[in-house]
């Protein structure tokens, strides 16, 4: 059993998924309830994984090997490091709290909108686990289809605009990745003399410069769409706003996720001469740094609560691709960090904006006012969600930012300096916004009667208010999971970076040093 | 188990306080404040504005609980901080380190020198010289300020909200002081401007005070970003925050006071920004004064005595940094020096009570900077220790007048309440007198220590010695100005305001007389040297800190010899100043008082200058929230919309339109071809189909014409 653990973790949203098939339309409680049964269990098999994680082993665990297409050299080839065991645990304990938030908010369709759900939890959890690049292509694509739909089928008044915007922006996208995988593929059969899409076989490629810089543009297109960095984000504010609520609650806290994963997974230990090639990075810290200033100024003047918690998204993942490259252990753990924090946080923001919806039917921040007075439980998770996402510390978003500030000013000091603006920024929209919805007396009548929070909507907030608290105050389990797979990564890109202080300096240093720490 | 070892139980105390109030506080306190914040017109009139006797207090048995509670756990935060203090006493070595855990355990990175330190910080506690000094400040002050409150917020909804904030709020100003590197101080520095947050916009169905909240956050958010960059520059220089490993790579042989503008004058000036927003120097004072929107007892507390010192304290604690920044100290005593000026002008002229008091305390912060730029840190923080007495005294006695008067704050519509408050009055004499600078009192003593390391240090000035002078006598001025204008002269309150005025009952009245001995005594542990007759016990304060300011002191000890008499002209002087003040307030605002009014008309460029703050506000709103920020973002969200946007949609828009040109093309071009070719056989064909009639005899007729022909053409060869 536990030598599959992985694959279980994996299969469960489908295997679920496979029995809603045959459950009757008509019962949509039954739906609902087994939906949010297979997500729980999708949750509850993956925490063994936790619990049975080596930190200190480097490398891949829990890993699953078996050829698929032995033609093309195609194998099922899972295992996790501490980058995707976090990712995945986002993944499972998210994805079942975006499906138990809908238990209301949803009533056409009711089956095919759980299938499409169950569906993207096996894509995501895929992205996360694959080892074998055509098995994470798979996946990659495989979670496109579900999303699609649940914009354009449950979406809202410009559904079918925005469903269409993001499905081919990310196509598109996820072509010039596949020619980029082609390339390293047949480069590997040429050197080697047979097919492999195993990542660990890649890696020991050697490419030229010229044509790693190529195969790196080829996947930053990929990857960058999906991130979204600047300027290829507009698809984000369109999905986001016309999505469900858990819908934009999975798009944010997952799926952003698979590109900068793709970053780290795929470009850096692949293409290790291009990813410190001085152009890309430049270029891609430059995006990184307007995405956080430009994504929170547009933030500002947003009139639709909704689209700014979207926009917010744009400035917080640009925290998290100028963490990887700032190409130190700091910025690539805080990066990684920040991925979670901005899972919780933003998650939290859209789960708010959801519930509020469903009781108004608007998302006109003008609409509102003074809801503290009416939803004192509402304004309080909300004041909590937002300072979550400000990076108050002892919540979350404060270790994740502070750690990719070290890591960028470590790089190059002016980095820093101009992405610590986003911090003043982050908190200007966010309190603005709490102000104008919160704050000041009831102004509108039809925000009179509005009801509380309810019991089962308070359940979805609590995991994630408890998971905040806990990196704030105790991060350390985090930054020790992460320990091994970054040193890898930067032993890749940056080699000795980590054995320098054996050369260097022999003066005792102040610091609680770690000499020749892998 | 002893005190030292139980303080990281100091903080927790009301950090349980805060936390039963947010999880159980609804339920000992039921009465909503949501009930009756209502939009005019929208439902039931507003009725929860200002501090009406809406019914003397109905308190329930919960309401009894959090009374008891929430000061209780202040209280047992300041017994256990006595506890530890006075064993810190007895260690020869006067500091005691408690690091609980690793909170911030990241990863390895390359320092300034090319070695690996770790990316860390402990969850530690610090308790030396200048946090026992923090600590008994916070909790003393604290505690009485919590009691105050059962009285003043009694009649208040949100009774269990505002204990709760409060609580909170001494849990995060205990980290702050108690922790032992600069990212947990952080998390206290952060978190006080939460609770800040909290507390300004307490009555937040008033737009006022939602917009002065989010001005205290946002303006302390910029200050935090400098502090945030000076952390970071600290880690890449010396590899840890850590106070002790910090100060002790400090007093390494590398080290020397700056020449010009090096790492560490840098750094220095780093989190002197952030110290520029929680203590309010210019130029991030601005969300101060609009800070007032709060409760008058978190005026007190947080905006007077303890929060906006945090600054200043950062400074004091990192003595060694900046006595080392020579090029940054001298900025800090500028700014300092400008602060305290520019806020003493405002304060002349405002008619809110709290206003004055919050400028003050803004030029008094300004004192306590001058004192830190000039290398005096412990008299910085001796300033800072009698400041907290004389400030939250006269806050919490403003709040005791406006609680008599039913919200009333203007002072233009106060005046002869001295009989009818007398024990507001005599506590809040004692304080103007204290903050004046009268010889005896508190504010004396360490006021005219300022001034004198001002002007004697190696680093101070006449000028700017000049500049403190002019901001004493100021004082002394609209302080006494506000104690005449509300307590002395004619009542200016209508009659039924005037015939319900009272004295406060003895919740209320009780921290008053406490604060006000305070006042009066507090200062007799820092004695000037220049008084011989006193024994050295008199100035134990300087003592006492010495463990913490050893660099500096070492400096400060080269100081210029000056002659026992320019000390006492110059004592002479500052004391003079302060009477002066004094007699022209009693002139303008008792003898005679048209004079203002005259003065103000025939200077009234002057005059609407300073009623207007120097239009600071004015300026920072053009220039940075309407024109920087929402400018800005609307620029960018229309270049959003347009550009990056319109650069996918246009995208889309040329797909569309290159396949409406592909169907065009291949409509006409392509399939036109083909069509062409079978117009052309069509056209080709058509004589032919002619001859196709399908007659046989015409068929018959055309063959015996052909074979005719045929043969024709054979004979006639």
């Amino acid at each position: 059993m536990s030598e599959h653990l992985l694959s279980i973790v994996l299969f469960t949203p489908l295997a679920g998924l496979i029995v809603l098939l045959f459950l009757p339309s008509e019962n949509k409680n039954l739906i609902r309830a087994w939906a949010n049964l297979t997500a729980l269990a999708g949750f509850l098999v993956s925490i063994p994984l936790a619990t049975r994680f080596d930190k200190n082993q480097p490398g891949f665990q829990f890993v699953e090997k078996a050829d698929w297409i032995p033609s093309l050299g195609v194998k099922y080839y899972i295992g996790i490091d501490g980058i995707s065991l976090l990712l995945v645990l986002l993944t499972t304990l998210v994805g079942f709290l975006a499906i138990l938030s809908s238990w209301s908010a949803i009533t056409e369709h009711v089956k095919a909108y759980y299938a499409m759900f169950l569906l993207q939890q096996t894509g995501m959890i895929g992205v996360f686990v694959a080892l074998d690049f055509f098995l994470f292509y798979v996946f990659w694509e495989v979670v496109l289809v579900p999303m699609y739909f649940i914009i354009g089928v449950w979406g809202g008044p410009r559904k079918l605009y925005a469903a269409v915007k993001f499905f081919l922006y990310t196509l598109a996208g996820s072509v010039l990745m596949l020619l980029g995988i082609l390339t390293l593929y047949f480069q590997h059969h040429r050197q080697f003399g047979y097919y492999t899409f195993e990542i660990s076989e890649l890696m020991k490629l050697d490419l030229p410069l010229g044509l790693q810089q190529w195969v790196f543009w080829a996947f930053f297109i990929g990857f960058a769409i999906k991130v979204p960095m600047f300027p290829f984000h507009t698809w984000l504010p369109d999905a986001h706003t016309e999505a469900p609520t858990a819908g934009s609650v999975v798009l944010a806290s997952i799926l952003l996720k698979m590109g900068t994963y793709g970053f780290l997974r795929f470009s850096l230990p692949l293409l290790p001469k291009a990813s410190i090639d001085p152009l890309i990075v430049q270029a891609l810290v430059g995006l990184s740094i307007v995405a956080i200033i430009y994504g929170a100024l547009v933030c500002l003047m947003q009139q639709d609560w909704k689209k700014l918690v979207a926009y917010s998204s744009v400035s917080h993942l640009g925290f998290c691709t100028l963490g990887i490259f700032a190409l130190n252990p700091n910025g690539i753990a805080g990066s990684v960090i920040q991925q979670i924090n901005h899972g919780i946080s933003t998650g939290m923001l859209f789960l708010l904006v959801g519930a509020i919806y469903e009781r108004r039917h608007t998302r006109e921040i003008g609409e509102y006012g003074g809801l503290a007075h009416v939803m004192p439980v509402f304004a309080t998770v909300f004041a909590f969600a937002m300072l979550s996402s400000a990076g108050l510390p002892l919540l979350n978003g404060f270790v994740g930012e502070f750690t990719i500030l070290q890591g960028a000013f470590e790089a190059n000091r002016w980095w820093a300096a101009l992405a610590v603006t986003g911090v003043v920024l982050g908190a200007a929209y966010l309190l603005w916004l709490y102000q104008r919805t919160m704050l000041g007396q009831v102004t509108n009548p039809k925000n009179l009667g509005l009801p509380d929070l309810n019991l089962r909507e308070l359940a979805v907030f609590a995991p994630l208010i408890a998971w905040a608290v806990w990196i704030g105050v105790y991060p350390k389990p985090y930054f020790e999971v992460l320990e091994k797979p970054v040193a890898q990564l930067v032993e890749r890109v940056r080699p000795g970076y980590l054995q320098q202080a054996v050369t260097a300096h022999a003066e005792a240093p102040v610091a609680p040093a770690v000499r020749g720490a892998r | 188990m002893t005190f030292l070892d139980l303080i990281w139980l100091i903080p927790l105390f009301p950090l349980a306080g805060a936390a039963i109030m947010l999880f159980l506080g609804r339920k000992l306190d039921p009465q909503q404040p949501s009930a009756v914040a209502l939009a005019p017109g929208v439902g039931p009139a507003p009725g929860m504005h200002g501090l009406g006797h809406a019914g003397h207090s109905h308190a329930g048995p919960g309401k009894k609980l959090i009374s008891l509670l929430c000061p209780g756990t202040v209280l047992l935060s300041l017994i256990f901080s006595i506890g530890a203090v006075a064993e810190l006493a007895r260690l020869p070595e006067k500091t005691h380190q408690l690091i609980l855990y690793t909170w911030i355990a990241g990863l390895p990175f390359q320092t300034a020198t090319g070695s690996l330190a770790r990316f860390s910080a402990d969850w530690g506690f610090l308790l030396d010289p200048l946090s026992a000094v923090m600590i008994l400040v916070v909790t003393g002050v604290g505690f009485l300020i919590h009691v105050y409150s059962i009285g003043y917020m009694g009649h208040e909804g949100g009774y269990y909200r505002f204990f709760g904030y409060m609580n909170l709020f001494v849990f995060f100003m205990l980290m702050l002081v108690l922790a032992n590197n600069y990212a947990l101080l952080f998390v206290g520095w952060e978190g006080v401007g939460l609770c800040s947050y909290l507390l300004i916009g307490f009555y937040f169905h008033k737009k006022s005070a939602s917009d002065a909240a989010n001005k205290a956050f946002i303006v302390n958010r910029i200050g935090d970003a400098g502090f945030i960059l000076g952390m970071l520059m600290m880690f890449h220089v010396f590899g840890t925050v850590r106070f002790a490993d910090v100060n002790r790579a400090l007093a390494g042989p590398g080290y020397a006071p700056e020449a010009s503008w090096g790492v560490l004058s840098v750094m220095a000036l780093l989190l002197f920004v952030g110290a520029t927003g929680k203590s309010a120097q210019f130029p991030l004072y601005v969300w101060l004064p609009d800070a007032m929107e709060g409760p008058t007892p978190v005026s007190a507390l947080i905006h007077a005595a303890t929060m906006v010192t945090a600054g200043v304290y950062m400074v004091a604690r990192s003595n060694a940094l900046f006595s080392l920044a020579p090029a940054t100290s001298d900025i800090v005593a500028v700014i300092g020096a400008f602060t305290a000026i520019l806020a003493a002008s405002i304060a002349l002229v405002q008619n809110d009570i709290k206003r004055v008091l919050a400028y003050s305390t803004v030029s008094q912060l300004g004192y306590m900077f001058l004192a830190c730029g000039v290398g005096a840190y412990w008299v910085a923080i001796f300033h800072l220790y009698t400041h907290a007495f004389f400030k939250a005294l006269l806050f919490l006695g403003a709040g005791s007048v406006i609680h008599a008067l039913g919200g009333e704050q203007d002072m233009r519509r106060m005046g002869g309440l001295k009989e009818k408050l007398p024990t507001t009055y005599w506590t809040m004499l004692a304080g103007s007198l204290a903050i004046a600078g009268i010889p005896g009192l508190a504010g004396f003593f360490s006021k005219d220590e300022i001034l004198w390391q001002v002007y004697s240090s190696p680093q101070g000035s006449t000028a700017l010695f000049v500049v403190g002078l002019i901001t004493a006598g100021m004082t002394a001025f609209y302080m006494f100005r506000l104690m005449f204008l509300t307590f002395h002269g004619k009542p200016r309150m209508d009659a039924h305001t005037l015939a319900h005025a009272h004295e406060s009952p003895p919740v209320m009245t009780v921290p008053l007389a406490v604060l006000a001995a305070g006042s009066v005594l507090a200062g007799w542990i820092g004695v000037p040297k220049l008084w011989t007759a006193f024994p050295d016990a008199f100035r134990s304060f300087e003592h006492w800190l010495e463990p913490v300011m050893l660099r500096a002191a070492a400096h400060g000890a080269d100081a210029g010899h000056h002659d026992a008499a320019t000390e006492w002209l110059l004592m002479g002087l500052s004391v003079a100043v302060a009477l002066g003040g004094i007699w022209v307030a009693r002139v303008f605002y008792l003898r005679r008082p048209e004079l203002p009014e005259r003065l103000a008309q025939s200077a009234p460029g002057l005059y609407n200058t300073l009623l207007n703050k120097w239009y600071v506000d004015e300026v920072y709103g053009a220039v940075f929230v309407d024109g920087l920020a929402k400018g800005g973002g609307t620029a960018l969200s229309e270049f959003d919309a347009r550009v990056v946007d319109g650069g996918v949609n246009g995208t889309g828009w040329l797909a569309r339109f290159t396949s409406q040109l592909s169907i065009w093309w291949d409509t006409w071009i392509v399939d036109g071809a083909v069509r062409l070719v079978s117009f052309a056989v069509k056209v080709v064909s058509y004589p032919v189909r002619l001859l196709q009639t399908g007659y046989v005899q015409a068929y018959a007729l055309i063959f015996v014409l052909g074979v005719l022909v045929i043969f024709g053409y054979y004979w006639m060869r």
